[in-house]
């Protein structure tokens, strides 16, 4: 289909502000007679707070005031794992106790060093396998896990079923989670290769280059929030309810966001910046809070880790007839995360099982708050299933492309315990097109080829994620000027969504972009509630709300149209500038006109009446406080049917140094299928930047404590090792299939966390091809594991360790 | 009150902070950083972006901390604050340095030039700016503003980088989006134009 806008390149309107530095992030705005808030944070991994005295500091100049949990939460803490905005029983390292707010900085630093703060040290647990086992500490102060309704509880395995497990046998303990479907027995009894392992992959922190930073005001009873998110309208409410002030009294502002990757979309990870709102609050001064690296580090989130075990069997012509996984989830010190959920569904979209069985039990420990990062639980497990399906090929004398196109998901297919069929999928179009861009079978042959102490290998990998929602709302208005506002409430954080999803809006008036305004930044500028830049939701969900408000919009046109110039509705069309007659398009009337028009008439053609019922709270407050101010599309979006996925396919050639375990990748290529293509500039972004990511997942990143004092060793981004120019290609190679999908009115889907998930598993594989087929059955695999392994050292000192060194 | 904050160093502190500082920033400068015992807080003057400035500035003070807080300068990002991310580089005479690890006392006498000094007068996007639009070479673009001036510092010493030349020019500064292929597209195609 021709689209004027959709597959088209812009320029978002806010790149220019990034690339002179105009743009301001939250750290970056300024109030009359600021002040500076800083942070006393847990200096144990446990804790419980006996007494805060904070006298000295109180009296000190400059100081104007404390926040301490007593205020925030007067009739007691939640009593549930996650983040608080404030604590007196810390679970991790780092976490925020109080704050002080100064006429600077360092006068706030100074009063925070003469607090004397009693703290009872609490035993901790920096690995879910040592507090499984009978006698292990727990994390929580109501025991090692929760139960969802049910509350904390405490789960306890025997000293031999932990020790089974380390020694890479299937956990004989009942899981607390489990879903299966298929017949497993018979799955595996018609395998003719089956592969039994068990494997580790590790936490890391999220790392976004802006610290979450919040300056807060109050003015006129209104709480003034200048804050970090990936949604302005979903953190609206949620976070007006943890400030404690009426939403229509709340104004979030987020102009832009310097990363998210999943631990910005939701109030509840990012209950900090509550902290200066209610200083702010209390003191009567605006409060500006700068987070620190450090900070960061422990409160802005991290991957969860996994220790698994899976039996895996596929049949003589490869497909894969079973899988069999059982994991072990940290759920770190403030707790939560869905990713061994995630990866088995994963697994059952990627390679077709036809028979699964699903096992978890989530266990925490006194380490970074965990919570949903890009691709959680599928980018993982996607580098531990590739070299296995290289494996399975080898066995069963198969091409390595060929297995793959053999279990690849295509239109018609179902995944997960619920056979749930996809909206569509072109997983073989994606493998073939990788393949041929990459040249796979030219390329192949040059397999473990030898160089010296080098070693060339090969891999192809393969990413997947769940990738749109809907249920939500979409407004735009047609301005008297005949400009056309699309209100969106994304949160800007680089995908550029927040624009591109805006433009299938002026695709249904055919309007020119440069009539266009995209209304975001702050919550009183009326914004619907839209999906977080989340989950790689985004292009999938917002499309339909941008779409949908438009078709409200024209429809109206053309009802003004045919009211005051004769005819029906369905003689009317629209050019772009104006609503004409389709048989005579002298008759018509300009966009400015129908506006016009419309704000006269009033009521459902001006938002105040005959709105759709279904509208969400946020949105219906937005559509109040612009009634009658323009012709105004509303839309509430349905819900869709089924599955729609992202789906990715990498192809990779490194050469791998074995003196050193260093490697270099010579050559990647990632291919997306995300249905139609509606920003290629972004998408390509994406799949750049989640390359990136996915060599920061399978060769680098883990984070890691002193198992003596529960300390954090890697707090920075060295320390992290998150990659860097040296550590990723000069070039990557990108590719799309761009077919429609039927379930999104442009055909889109997303793609930013599948993009991650295809080069993990490609370089895993890579990695394992150039040592001769070795499975190392972990992420990352680092240079220290690779060298350990040539020289005939096992790597597993502590078998299935987490939040620790592997080796 | 803070007894340190008279009037007439409150006034003070509105003649060294410019222009471009707002009332808060003032309030900050005038108050902002206490002086170590034994230690002379001076007033200097440092060119910034062609502009002769006049800051008071305390001895310990990064020039991460004077180009933000006390010039408004705040295109320069502190995304670690301890030399590790590159998201505050600046030029200082032409050389790519972290502003966070540089004191301000130490650059009186050099050019400094951040990314809010590099449009011309008209409004015309600098080569690598303009480069970094059309590439899309940002995602969340918290990195961006050091990237644009490590780009500018290689392009200065190397207007004709390879690619492999410009990466390694460019290492010194992390994007966690990972969009540095598209910052090395910026670079080449600001090679070619600029």
């Amino acid at each position: 289909m021709a689209y004027m806008h959709i597959g088209k390149d812009f320029v978002p309107p806010d790149v220019p502000g990034k690339v002179t530095g105009r743009i301001k992030y939250a750290e970056d705005y300024a109030r009359d007679g600021m002040v500076y808030a800083r942070l006393l944070t847990s200096p144990v991994p446990h804790g419980r707070v006996v007494d805060i005295d904070a006298s000295a500091a109180l009296a000190m100049d400059g100081v104007f005031g404390i926040l301490t949990a007593d205020d925030v939460y007067p009739d007691g803490e939640p009593q549930s794992p996650g983040l608080k905005v404030l604590t007196n029983e810390p679970t991790l390292m780092g976490e925020p106790i109080l704050a002080v707010a100064a006429i600077d900085e360092k006068t706030a630093e100074d009063a925070i060093a003469a607090i004397s703060l009693t703290i009872e040290r609490l035993p901790f647990v920096l690995d879910p396998l040592d507090s499984l086992q009978e006698g292990g500490e727990n994390a929580y102060n109501g025991g090692n896990t929760f139960i969802f309704r049910e509350g904390f509880a405490e789960e306890k395995w025997t000293a031999d079923q932990v020790a089974s497990f380390r020694s890479g046998s299937e956990p004989t303990a009942e899981a607390l989670q489990s879903w299966e479907y298929g017949d497993l027995a018979a799955g595996f009894a018609a395998a003719d290769f089956v592969h039994e392992t068990t494997f580790s992959t590790a936490g890391y922190p999220h790392m976004s280059m802006e610290p979450r930073s919040a300056m807060a005001y109050w003015e006129n009873g209104k709480c003034y929030l200048h804050g970090t998110s990936q949604s302005l309208s979903a953190i609206a409410e949620p976070m007006a309810a943890i400030v404690g002030v009426p939403l229509e009294d709340f104004v979030f502002i987020n102009e832009a966001t310097g990363g998210g990757f999943g631990q910005r979309a939701r109030a509840g990870s990012i209950p900090s910046m509550a902290i200066p709102a209610k200083l702010s609050q209390k003191i009567n001064r605006p409060v500006m809070m700068r987070v620190t690296r450090e900070e960061e580090f422990t409160i802005g989130g991290a991957r969860q880790g996994l220790q698994g075990w899976l039996k895996v069997g596929f049949k003589a012509d490869g497909s894969m007839s079973a899988m069999d996984m059982y994991c072990i989830s940290d759920n770190g010190g403030k707790g939560g995360g869905g990713d061994a959920n995630s990866a088995a569904a994963g697994v059952s979209a990627l390679y077709q099982t036809e028979a699964m069985r699903f096992r978890n039990t989530s266990i925490g420990t006194n380490t970074g708050h965990r919570g949903a990062q890009r691709g959680p639980g599928e980018n993982q497990i996607m580098a531990v299933m590739a070299p296995i399906m290289d494996k399975a090929a080898e066995s069963l004398g198969l091409d390595r492309l060929e297995i793959r196109k053999l279990n690849a998901a295509q239109n018609g297919d179902v995944s997960g315990p619920r056979s749930t069929p996809f909206t569509s999928a072109y997983m073989p179009e994606a493998l073939e097109q990788g393949a041929a861009q990459f040249d796979w079978e030219g390329k192949k042959s040059r397999a473990r080829q030898t160089n010296g102490s080098k070693v060339r290998g090969f891999g192809i990998g393969q990413g997947y994620h769940n990738a749109g929602r809907s249920g939500m709302d979409g407004i735009i208005r047609l301005m008297p000027s005949g400009r056309l506002q699309i209100h969106n409430g994304v949160g800007n954080l680089g995908t550029y969504s927040y624009a591109s999803t805006s433009r299938a809006a002026a695709e249904v008036l055919k309007m020119e972009w440069e009539n266009c305004d995209v209304v975001t930044g702050r919550t009183d500028r009326h914004l619907p509630i839209t999906s977080p830049q989340d989950g790689s939701n985004s292009i999938f969900t917002n499309t339909r709300t941008c779409f949908g408000a438009a078709q409200d919009l024209l429809a109206k046109m053309k009802e003004i149209a045919a009211m005051d110039l004769g005819g029906d509705v369905a003689d009317y069309d629209v050019d772009g500038v104006r609503v004409h007659q389709i048989a005579d398009n002298t008759v018509g009337m300009t966009y400015a006109e129908v506006a016009q028009r419309g704000m006269e008439l009033g009521g459902k053609f001006s938002g105040e009446s005959d709105l759709p019922e279904e509208l969400n709270t946020l949105t219906a407050l937005s559509v109040s406080r612009l009634a009658g101010s323009a012709l105004m599309g509303i839309y509430h979006d349905p819900r869709h049917s089924n599955n729609p996925p992202g789906f990715t396919v990498t192809f990779m050639e490194i050469e791998l140094d074995k003196e050193t375990g260093k490697f270099d990748i010579l050559d990647l290529v990632t291919i997306a299928e995300c249905g139609t293509v509606v920003h290629p500039q972004g998408l390509a972004n994406q799949l750049r930047g989640g390359a990136v990511w996915g060599i920061g997942l399978s060769a680098l990143e883990r984070h890691l404590y002193d198992p003596q004092n529960g300390l954090p060793a890697s707090s920075g981004f060295w320390q992290s090792k998150i990659p860097t120019y040296l550590d990723t290609p000069a070039e990557i190679g990108t590719g799309w299939v761009d077919l429609p999908d039927p379930e999104n009115p442009v055909g889109a889907r997303g793609i930013g966390e599948p993009s991650m998930g295809a080069v993990s598993a490609a370089l895993n594989a890579a990695i394992s091809d150039a040592l001769g087929g070795h499975m190392f059955d972990a992420a990352p695999v680092t240079t220290d594991m690779i060298v350990n392994h040539i020289a005939g050292i096992s790597e597993d000192a502590t078998p299935l360790a987490q939040n620790n060194f592997r080796g | 009150m803070n007894p340190k904050l008279t009037r007439r160093r409150f006034i003070k502190g509105v003649i060294a902070s410019g222009a471009a500082a707002t009332s808060t920033t003032i309030w900050y400068s005038a108050n902002g950083q206490s002086r170590p015992a034994g230690a002379v807080e001076r007033m200097i003057r440092i060119n910034i972006n062609g502009q002769m400035r006049n800051v008071d500035v305390a001895p310990q003070e990064t020039l991460a901390s004077t180009l933000r807080y006390k010039l408004g300068l705040t295109g320069t990002k502190l995304g670690c604050n301890r030399g590790e991310c590159g998201a505050c580089t600046v030029l200082v005479n032409d050389v790519p340095s972290y502003a966070c690890s540089v004191l301000t006392h130490s650059v009186k006498n050099m050019r400094v030039e951040s990314v809010e000094g590099l449009e011309a007068a008209n409004g015309d996007l600098h080569p690598v700016q303009q480069a970094f639009v059309d590439e899309l070479s940002p995602q969340c673009g918290y990195c961006t503003p050091g990237q644009v001036m490590s780009a500018v510092g290689l392009l200065r010493s190397n207007p004709n980088p390879t690619r492999e030349e410009a990466r390694q020019g460019m290492a010194g500064n992390i994007c966690r989006c990972g969009s540095y292929d598209s910052y090395l597209n910026g670079v080449m195609r600001a090679a070619q134009i600029g």
